[in-house]
């Protein structure tokens, strides 16, 4: 079995931060909010709950991770290259000509399980690698960081029903709920409240946590899964943007690349938080 | 050639550990036998076919050989995305089972008919078609996607079959186009059980002393262009015939791979749906005579082309 090594998860989150802000900045992407919003989430998977071993990214053990928001890949790649998957200098790749590292998350990088982007696709595979660790008998996990906005998706909750139906216990989906989606507030499109209570009743074991509380958020995915015989389903409860305070609750930041003045302002308060 | 597919993979599944039947709610009566001797190998994911794509995209990886099994166009448009971005990006080891190609559930109406399915999976990288003429091909196609590792593959199966036309002795040989009649007046080139209607077409032909060579495309994808290409050298012409829409389908595949090769036939005809859905109420037989794909159709477009009065035929 693989063990965990642990990081300091917080500056680990930091460190993804300011990663994806430079490489946002020099490819000229997008998503920044979207990644800010579950760096935290990313930095304390990869800071100690995953069972993933960077020399061996393909172990047969490993846990399995899936970013169903498939915009957030450049927080995924920053928090591989941070683990020592690849190399950090090539970060500063992404979106550029020629590079693995496309916008939308790209398992040509190692560490990558699936590619993503489209939304509503990621539980369904995750569904695909749980049963199929459930009928070999195996030990690993499969976890899988969705956005709110994907749940709007049909395919998202026809997932869900599989997963429940077949008592996927080696399952996690954790939801970056930051109540933001592609162009407006949740509340203005899609409500999705009462949430918890939409997961529970499909069957699931549902947490709640603050989506930046390193210490909620570690003892929460250390305690998966939350009822025996069930998958798993933790609301991290988060803020769009977290981590630069003008870019915190802005669907502007789902698209605006972070240039100039910005940028360094940007800079200079996430290194401020040291 | 649905019962043909099930026979095979019930023959395999034991040798195939790694084989996987996933349903979407259907097959009814169909199933039930590999389910009761496979019960790890075989899934009914309900009514929820995109889920059922990325599931077995998500098994695949985790090395299952795995077949997703529903009628028409829902395991295949309904879950399209699913299938190009989960199932083929990955090269994932999965084949997609369409029960009901072309009209074959004639009377229930368009929305179980599958005639845009080719030319849509078609494109899809990695991807291989096929679409089997007979009952031979049907469970040699599926005994070659369940037994050995592959990537992405359809594989549509029709209601209707062509009256056997193995020869003895004869291996399958995925990617080529199998000669089932040698002629050298026309090429009638068949997907599909339409096969069928190409060989009474060729039979009512070769009365009025037109030699039909039949070609049955078994393969839509990868195509066997060089075939193909010595069918139009040797024959006056070429006639294309699916219960498919002809484009996109076999006809628009055959004339991509000819005018790329610089080959063209003495005369090239697409029979297939021309820019309409089969909205008509009937059997999948009689909606080929509706539509014009029947036997009869075949022997006028041919008797036109070579210039054979319409009487002498009818007669
Ligand atoms: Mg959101």
């Amino acid at each position: 079995m693989i063990r965990p090594t642990t990081v300091d998860s917080v500056a680990l989150a930091r460190r993804i931060r300011a990663h994806a802000l430079r490489m946002t900045n020099a490819g000229g992407g997008s998503h920044i909010g979207a990644i800010f919003s579950c760096a935290d989430i990313l930095a304390v998977l990869y800071g100690g709950i995953l069972r993933v071993d960077h020399e061996a990214p393909r172990h047969r053990d490993r846990d399995r991770f899936v970013l169903s928001k498939g915009h957030a890949g450049g927080g995924l790649y920053a928090a591989l290259a941070e683990r020592g998957f690849f190399p950090v200098d090539k970060l500063l790749t992404h979106y550029q000509n020629g590079s693995d590292l496309s916008g939308h998350v790209s398992h040509k990088l190692p560490g990558v399980e699936v590619s993503t982007g489209a939304l509503g696709h990621g539980l369904s595979i995750a569904d695909g690698i749980a049963y199929s660790g459930k009928l070999k008998g195996a030990r690993h996990r499969v976890f899988c960081l969705l956005s709110d906005g994907e749940c709007d998706e049909g395919s998202t909750w026809e997932a869900v029903l599989f997963a429940s139906q077949h008592r996927l216990s080696n399952l996690v989906a954790i939801v970056d709920y930051n109540r933001i989606q592609g162009i407006a507030p949740i509340s203005e499109v899609l409500e999705l409240e009462p949430f918890a209570d939409k997961w529970t009743s499909f069957g699931w074991a549902v947490r709640e946590v603050d989506g930046h509380d390193h210490a909620a958020l570690r003892s929460a995915l250390a305690a998966v899964p939350f009822i025996q015989g069930k998958p798993s389903c933790l609301i991290a409860r988060t803020t769009k943007g977290k981590g630069v305070s003008f870019m915190e609750n802005s669907v502007l930041w789902h698209y605006r690349v972070p240039r100039g003045e910005e940028f360094n302002a940007a800079l200079a308060e996430l290194e401020g938080q040291q | 050639m649905r019962d043909a597919f099930v026979r095979v993979l019930t023959e395999l599944a034991p040798k195939h550990p790694e084989l996987m039947l996933l349903t979407g709610d259907l097959g009814f009566g169909v199933l039930d036998n590999f389910s009761a001797q496979f019960p790890r190998q075989f899934l009914n994911v309900g009514v929820a076919e995109q889920n059922m794509s990325g599931l077995a995209a998500g098994l695949a990886l985790e090395g299952h050989s795995v077949f997703t099994y529903s009628i028409g166009n829902f395991p295949t448009l309904r879950c399209l995305e699913q299938i190009r971005n989960d199932i083929c990006y990955h090269g994932a080891n999965v084949t997609i089972v369409c029960v009901g190609g072309g009209m074959s559930y004639g009377p229930v109406g368009m929305s179980h008919h599958a005639t845009e399915d080719l030319a849509i999976l078609r494109p899809l990288p990695a991807m291989e078609v096929f679409a089997p003429g007979d009952l031979w091909e049907a469970s040699e196609a599926s005994r070659y996607l369940a037994s050995r590792p592959h990537g992405p593959a359809y594989l549509r199966l029709d209601k209707s079959a062509a009256k056997p036309t193995v020869r003895p002795g004869e291996v399958f040989r995925p990617g080529s186009i199998r000669t089932v009649r040698e002629g050298s007046d026309v090429t009638l080139a068949a997907t599909g059980g339409i096969l069928g209607e190409a060989l009474l077409a060729a039979d009512q032909l070769a009365e009025h002393g037109v030699r039909c060579r039949v070609l049955s495309v078994h393969t839509v994808k990868p195509l066997d262009t060089a075939t193909l290409s010595i069918a139009a050298a040797e024959t006056q012409g070429i006639v294309s015939i699916e219960e498919h829409a002809v484009d996109g389908g076999l006809g628009g595949a055959i004339a991509e791979a000819l005018m790329e090769a610089g080959i063209s036939p003495g005369f090239f005809v697409r029979i297939g749906l021309r820019n309409t859905f089969s909205s008509v109420v009937g059997s999948q037989a009689y909606l080929r005579t509706v539509y014009s794909l029947d036997a009869a159709s075949i022997v006028r477009t041919v008797s036109l082309k070579l210039g054979i009065a319409e009487e002498a035929i009818s007669r």
